[in-house]
C-alpha cells in the first residue's frame, strides 16, 4: 500500500447531526479537545459556530470544517475531517451538500426530549446520501434523562439500529472516547482514485477581503494542487489555485488535497456567485466526464422591502447589501422606492430564517436600523392585453380592471409524521388552502402526507404550526411545484386615510374579510396612540372592507414622585425618545417597525 | 447674588410592611442595624454641615416614624445638631397614619418640624389593602386630626390613583374625605409599575388589571376639577396647594437646584455633581465607617445637561420656565436653544407662552412626557 493509500484509509469524514440544543456544538469541542486541535486556553466555548449569531441562536449558517489528526488507541493515526452542518430547514440543500461531502454522521439525540422533527429531516438526508450513521444519546447526566426510551425511538421511529447508541454527556465528556471508536471502526474510508480526473464538490464558500472567495470542497476523485487550472463545471470561467489548505482550525497551507480530504482552495475569486454550493471543482484543461450529483441552483423563494429607517442611510444600506452579498450566494437585491418608506432594496430570501439573518446582520454588524416590509413571493400577472408582469411587491400589483388573471407558485409538500398526527396536518394543509394529492404509508408507524400548497401560505409560519400540532414529529420537504392560478386581490392599508404602500398585503378573495381585519386589529395594537385619532383600514380597491380606530393619545405624564432622582426621569425621557427613532413617520403617523411585518405575521395567523 | 440656596434629603430606609407599588429603597425593619444606621446617618449630615447649611430638610422614606421613639429622637436631635439652620425655610418628615403617634407628634413639635406629609394614598379601606397598606382609612383621618391638633397646619396628604379596581367614583370620594380635612397641601401620583414590586410580578403574570389609559386620563382629569374647585391650585404635575402652601423643599427640584441627599440610596445634586449612594443598608453603614462617604455613582452635568434638566424638570410646575431667567442663568436665550422645539410643541398646542413664562397647556399638562422628551437634545 502505497503512503497515500495509506493516508486515505485512515481518513473518516463526518458530520453531526441533532437539533438545537441537542448539545451538537458541545460535542464539536469535546471531539477538538479529544484530538487537542486546541489547547485548552484556546478553546473557546463552542468553536465551531464563529458568528455571534450563530452562538446566540444556536444554530449554525456558514459551515465550518476541521480537520482532526487523532491518535488512536490502537497505535494508528487517524485523519477526521468534522463538517459542520447549518440547522434550519431553510438551508436544507446546504445541509444535503456538506452531508453529501461526508461517509458518516453522528445523529446526537437529547436523552431526555427524543428525536425531533428537525433531526428527522437532517437523518433522512443523510440516509439519501448513504452516510453510516452513529447514534448518540446525549445529555445522559441530566436528572430526567431516559436513555432506554430513546433508543427504542431512535429505532421505532427512525428505523435505526440503537443497540450500539453511545451514552454521553458532550458537557462532562462521558462517552467521548466511545464515539471516537465507532467513527473509526464504522464509517467507511473514503474511496476513490487519487489519480482520477479532478471531481471536488463545493459545499461552503465565503469571501476574504484579501484572498478573494475561499472555497471548501471534498475532494472526491482526483487531486488537486496550487497552481492547477480550474473550473466550476456548472460554470464558465477558470481559475488558478493560490492556496490549498485545511482548517485545523487554525488555517494550514497545503500543496494538495486528495481523495477524502476536506479543505478549501482559493484562486483570485472575485465572488460568490462563481462558486455555488453543490458545483463540481474540476481541472480546466482533463475535466471529469460529468458533475457530481445534486447540484441545484439556488432561487430567492422570498422577497421583502428593506429600507433604512433613517432615509439619509441609504448609501450606508447599499454598502452593508453589497458586502453581505460577497458572501452569500442566494441574496439578490435591486432598489425601490416606497411613497411611505423612501428609499430602499426590494431583496430575494431563500426562506423566512435567510431574511431574519440578513436583517439581523445589517442591524448588527451595520448598524441600521431597517424597516422590513411584509415578505411576498413572486406572482404571475396576466394582463388584459395578453402581456404578462412578475410581481414581487404587493404594492406593485397593477390594478384589478387591467388583470386577466394572477398565478402564484405552489409547491409539493411532503410532510412525513407518526400516524397519530395524519389529521391534524391534513386539517393545517387545508386550512392553507393545500390540496391533498396522496398518502404513502412508509410503515407500522409512519405516513408521508403529501399536498400541493400554495408558496405563500407555507412561507411563515406553517413549519411552526407542523412542528407544534404534531409535538415536533413531524418533519417537512417541499419542491416548487409551478404556478397555478388564483383568486388573489390585493389589499391595501390606510393610516389616517392615506394607503400606505409598503402595508399592502396581496390575499386570497376568500379569506380576504377575516384577514383585512386581523391586520387592521393587530395595527391598532401595535401603533402606539398619537396625539390625534388615528382610523385604520383596510381596502380591496376603493371599497373599505374593515376599519378600526386608535384613540388619541389622552395621558403620558410621568405623576409619580422620584424624589431627587432626575437621573431617572432623565432615563425614562431618553427612553421614550430613543423608542421614537424606531419609528418611522408616516404621513403623520409614527409607526414601529414592527407594525410591517405583523401585516404579514397576521395574514397567516388566524 | 451668588448666595447657594440647597436642600436637604434624608432617608429613612425602613417599613413595617412594604407596599405592593413601592420600589424606593427600603427594607422590612426587623432585625436592621436601625441604630448604627442612624450613627452613619449622623456622620453623612455632619460631612455635608461643613459646606452649608440646607434651607430645606426632608426626611423621607421608607417609613420614618417606623422608627421607634428612642431612634425617632436620637434622628431628629441628630439633624437638629448637624443640620439646623436658624434660617430654614421648610422642614418636612414623612409619615405613615398607623405610626404617627403623639408621643412623635411632640417631639417634632419641639425639634422644629414645620410640615408633615402624610401618606394616606386612598380612603377606601379596600384599596388600602389591596394596595398592601397597613392602615385604614379612619387611621388616616385620626392621624391628620391628631396632627392639627399638635399645632401642624402645614399638612400634606399624599394620595394615589390609577389603583387596580380603583373607579372614578371610589376616587371621588377619597378627594371629598381629603377636602374634608382641610390640609392647604395635597400630592396625588399616579400608580407606576416598576420592576422588583409585587404589582410588578402580578402583572407579569396576569393577574393585575389596571385601569386604561382613557380611564386613567379621566381620573386625572377629575382630579385637577375637584381640587380647583376647593382652592386647592394646582402648581405641579401631581401637587396642589393653598396659596403660600407649595412645598418648598420639591419645588428645589423642579428649579434645578442643588441640595445634598443623605441615607442610603439617597440622591444628591451639589458642586454640579449628581450622586447616589449606595443602596444596601449594611455597605452604607460600612462606608461611611470606612470611607467616609457612601457614593456609588456620580456624573459631572454637563452644561447642555443642566439646559435641558431646567426644561423638564421646570416644566412640570405650572407656573413654567422663566425666559428671563434662562437667559440670566445660561446667557443664552430659550429660543436660541430650543427655538425648533418649541414651534413645533406649540404647533402642537402642548405649550404656550404668558408673560416671559413658557407652560404646559392643558392638553400639554396630560402629555407632559411628550413636551419634556422635546427638550432633550444632547
Amino acid at each position: 500500500m502505497s503512503d497515500k493509500q495509506s493516508r486515505q484509509s485512515r481518513i473518516r469524514n463526518f458530520s453531526i447531526i441533532a437539533h438545537i440544543d441537542h448539545g451538537k456544538s458541545t460535542l464539536a469541542d469535546r471531539i477538538l479537545e479529544a484530538t487537542q486541535a486546541l489547547t485548552q486556553r484556546e478553546m473557546k466555548a463552542q468553536t465551531l459556530d464563529a458568528m455571534d449569531l450563530e452562538r446566540e441562536r444556536g444554530i449554525t449558517i456558514k459551515l465550518n470544517a476541521v480537520e482532526l489528526t487523532y491518535k488512536a488507541p490502537n497505535g494508528e493515526t487517524y485523519i477526521f475531517h468534522l463538517i459542520d452542518t447549518p440547522g434550519h430547514v431553510d438551508f436544507s440543500y446546504e445541509v444535503s451538500r456538506s452531508l453529501a461531502a461526508c461517509e458518516g454522521a453522528l445523529l446526537v439525540v437529547d436523552a431526555a426530549q427524543g428525536v425531533e422533527a428537525q433531526t428527522l429531516a437532517n437523518v433522512y438526508l443523510a440516509l439519501e446520501n448513504n452516510l453510516e450513521i452513529i447514534p448518540v444519546i446525549n445529555k445522559i447526566d441530566l436528572p430526567n434523562a431516559d436513555p432506554e426510551r430513546v433508543k427504542q425511538e431512535i429505532e421505532d421511529v427512525i428505523g435505526l439500529d440503537a443497540s450500539e447508541a453511545v451514552l454521553a454527556s458532550a458537557k462532562t465528556g462521558i462517552g467521548t472516547d466511545d464515539i471516537l471508536a465507532q467513527i473509526i471502526d464504522k464509517i467507511p474510508a473514503p474511496d476513490g482514485d487519487p489519480n482520477a480526473p479532478l471531481q471536488a464538490l463545493i459545499f461552503d464558500s465565503l469571501y476574504d477581503a484579501y484572498r478573494g472567495v475561499v472555497v471548501y470542497i471534498r475532494v472526491v476523485q482526483g487531486t488537486v494542487r496550487v497552481g492547477d487550472k480550474i473550473k466550476m463545471m456548472a460554470g464558465e470561467k477558470t481559475f488558478e489555485v493560490l492556496e490549498v489548505g485545511v482548517s485545523t482550525p487554525k488555517i494550514e497551507n497545503r500543496q494538495e488535497l486528495s481523495v477524502g480530504d476536506v479543505g478549501f482552495i482559493t484562486a483570485s475569486i472575485k465572488s460568490v456567485h462563481d462558486t455555488q454550493v453543490g458545483d463540481t471543482v474540476t481541472h480546466a484543461e482533463h475535466p471529469a466526464e460529468k458533475p457530481l450529483p445534486g447540484y441545484r441552483k439556488m432561487n430567492p423563494m422570498v422577497y421583502c422591502g428593506l429600507y433604512p429607517i433613517d432615509t439619509a442611510r441609504y448609501d450606508d444600506l447599499r454598502e452593508a447589501l453589497g458586502r453581505l452579498e460577497l458572501n452569500d450566494s442566494a441574496l439578490q437585491y435591486e432598489p425601490e422606492t416606497s411613497e411611505a418608506l423612501g428609499f430602499g432594496f426590494r431583496c430575494g430570501f431563500l426562506g423566512l430564517l435567510h431574511m431574519d439573518i440578513v436583517q439581523e446582520r445589517l442591524e448588527r454588524e451595520f448598524n441600521i436600523d431597517l424597516i422590513a416590509t411584509a415578505p411576498s413571493v413572486i406572482y404571475q400577472v396576466k394582463l388584459t392585453d395578453g402581456s404578462s408582469v412578475r410581481v414581487g411587491n404587493p404594492s406593485e400589483m397593477p390594478e384589478r380592471k387591467f388583470i386577466a388573471e394572477v398565478e402564484e407558485p405552489y409547491v409539493k409538500a411532503t410532510i412525513m409524521t407518526p400516524n397519530d398526527y395524519v389529521g391534524a396536518i391534513m386539517e393545517l394543509c387545508q386550512r392553507k388552502r393545500g390540496e391533498f394529492v396522496t398518502m404513502e404509508y412508509l410503515d407500522a408507524n409512519r405516513t408521508n402526507v403529501i399536498y400541493d400548497l400554495p408558496l405563500s401560505e407555507i412561507m411563515y409560519d406553517f413549519f411552526d404550526i407542523l412542528k407544534s400540532s404534531t409535538k415536533g414529529y413531524a418533519s417537512l420537504d417541499y419542491e416548487m411545484d409551478g404556478y397555478r392560478t388564483s383568486d388573489l386581490v390585493k389589499m391595501d392599508i390606510l393610516l389616517n386615510g392615506e394607503r400606505v404602500d409598503a402595508l399592502s398585503v396581496i390575499v386570497h378573495q376568500e379569506f380576504a374579510y377575516d384577514r383585512g381585519k386581523a391586520i387592521v386589529e393587530r395595527l391598532k395594537e401595535l401603533i402606539p396612540r398619537q396625539q390625534f385619532e388615528v382610523p385604520i383600514q383596510a381596502a380591496i380597491g376603493q371599497k373599505i372592507i374593515s376599519r378600526s380606530t386608535i384613540k388619541a393619545l389622552r395621558k403620558n405624564v410621568l405623576a409619580k414622585c422620584y424624589g431627587g432622582d432626575v437621573s431617572r426621569k432623565r432615563k425614562l425621557l431618553e427612553k421614550q425618545k430613543e423608542g421614537k427613532k424606531r419609528m418611522k413617520a408616516v404621513g403623520s403617523v409614527e409607526v414601529p417597525q414592527e407594525a410591517f411585518m405583523a401585516v404579514f405575521r397576521m395574514s397567516h395567523d388566524d | 447674588m451668588t448666595e447657594i440656596q440647597r436642600g436637604a434629603y434624608i432617608h429613612i430606609p425602613f417599613c413595617d410592611h412594604i407596599c405592593y407599588y413601592c420600589d424606593f429603597n427600603k427594607v422590612f425593619m426587623k432585625n436592621q442595624p436601625v441604630d448604627e444606621y442612624l450613627e452613619a446617618l449622623s456622620k453623612e449630615m455632619n460631612h455635608c454641615a461643613m459646606d452649608e447649611l440646607p434651607i430645606t430638610i426632608y426626611i423621607g422614606g421608607g417609613t420614618p416614624t417606623a422608627l421607634n421613639e428612642k431612634q425617632f429622637e436620637r434622628l431628629l436631635s441628630n439633624v437638629d445638631r448637624f443640620l439646623m439652620n436658624p434660617a430654614v425655610k421648610e422642614y418636612t418628615v414623612e409619615a405613615n397614619p398607623e405610626s404617627l403617634n403623639a408621643a412623635k407628634l411632640e417631639m417634632m413639635k419641639r425639634y422644629g418640624v414645620t410640615r408633615l406629609s402624610i401618606g394616606v394614598q386612598t380612603f377606601d379601606d379596600r384599596l388600602l389593602r389591596e394596595i398592601g397598606r397597613a392602615h385604614q382609612s379612619n387611621d388616616a383621618e385620626q392621624a391628620v386630626r391628631l396632627a392639627q391638633e399638635y399645632g401642624f397646619d402645614n399638612i400634606t396628604v399624599d394620595l394615589m390613583f390609577a389603583l387596580p379596581g380603583q373607579t372614578e367614583h371610589v376616587l371621588h370620594q377619597s378627594l371629598e374625605r381629603a377636602i374634608h380635612l382641610h390640609t392647604p397641601h395635597i400630592s396625588i401620583y399616579s400608580l407606576q409599575l416598576e420592576p422588583k414590586t409585587i404589582f410588578y410580578n402580578r402583572m407579569q403574570k396576569g393577574s393585575l388589571k389596571l385601569p386604561s389609559e382613557d380611564i386613567e386620563a379621566d381620573m386625572y382629569g377629575q382630579i385637577i376639577l375637584e381640587l380647583e374647585k376647593h382652592g386647592l391650585h394646582h402648581y405641579e404635575i401631581s401637587n396642589f396647594s393653598k396659596p403660600g402652601y407649595e412645598g418648598i423643599h420639591n419645588s428645589m427640584y423642579w428649579r434645578n437646584k442643588e441640595y445634598y441627599g443623605i441615607g442610603a440610596g439617597a440622591h444628591g445634586y451639589w458642586s454640579g455633581v449628581r450622586y447616589a449612594n449606595v443602596g444596601s443598608v449594611k455597605k452604607y453603614i460600612e462606608s461611611m465607617y470606612v470611607d467616609g462617604h457612601a457614593r456609588i455613582s456620580e456624573h459631572k452635568v454637563s452644561r447642555s445637561e443642566r439646559i435641558e434638566e431646567e426644561m423638564f424638570l421646570g416644566l412640570r410646575l405650572m407656573e413654567g420656565v422663566n425666559k428671563l431667567d434662562f437667559k440670566e442663568k445660561f446667557g443664552l436665550s430659550m429660543d436660541d436653544v430650543y427655538r425648533l422645539q418649541i414651534r413645533q410643541l406649540k404647533k402642537q398646542g402642548l405649550v404656550h407662552e404668558k408673560d416671559g413664562w413658557l407652560k404646559l397647556t392643558q392638553k400639554g399638562i396630560f402629555l407632559g412626557n411628550n413636551v419634556f422628551e422635546a427638550f432633550l437634545i444632547s
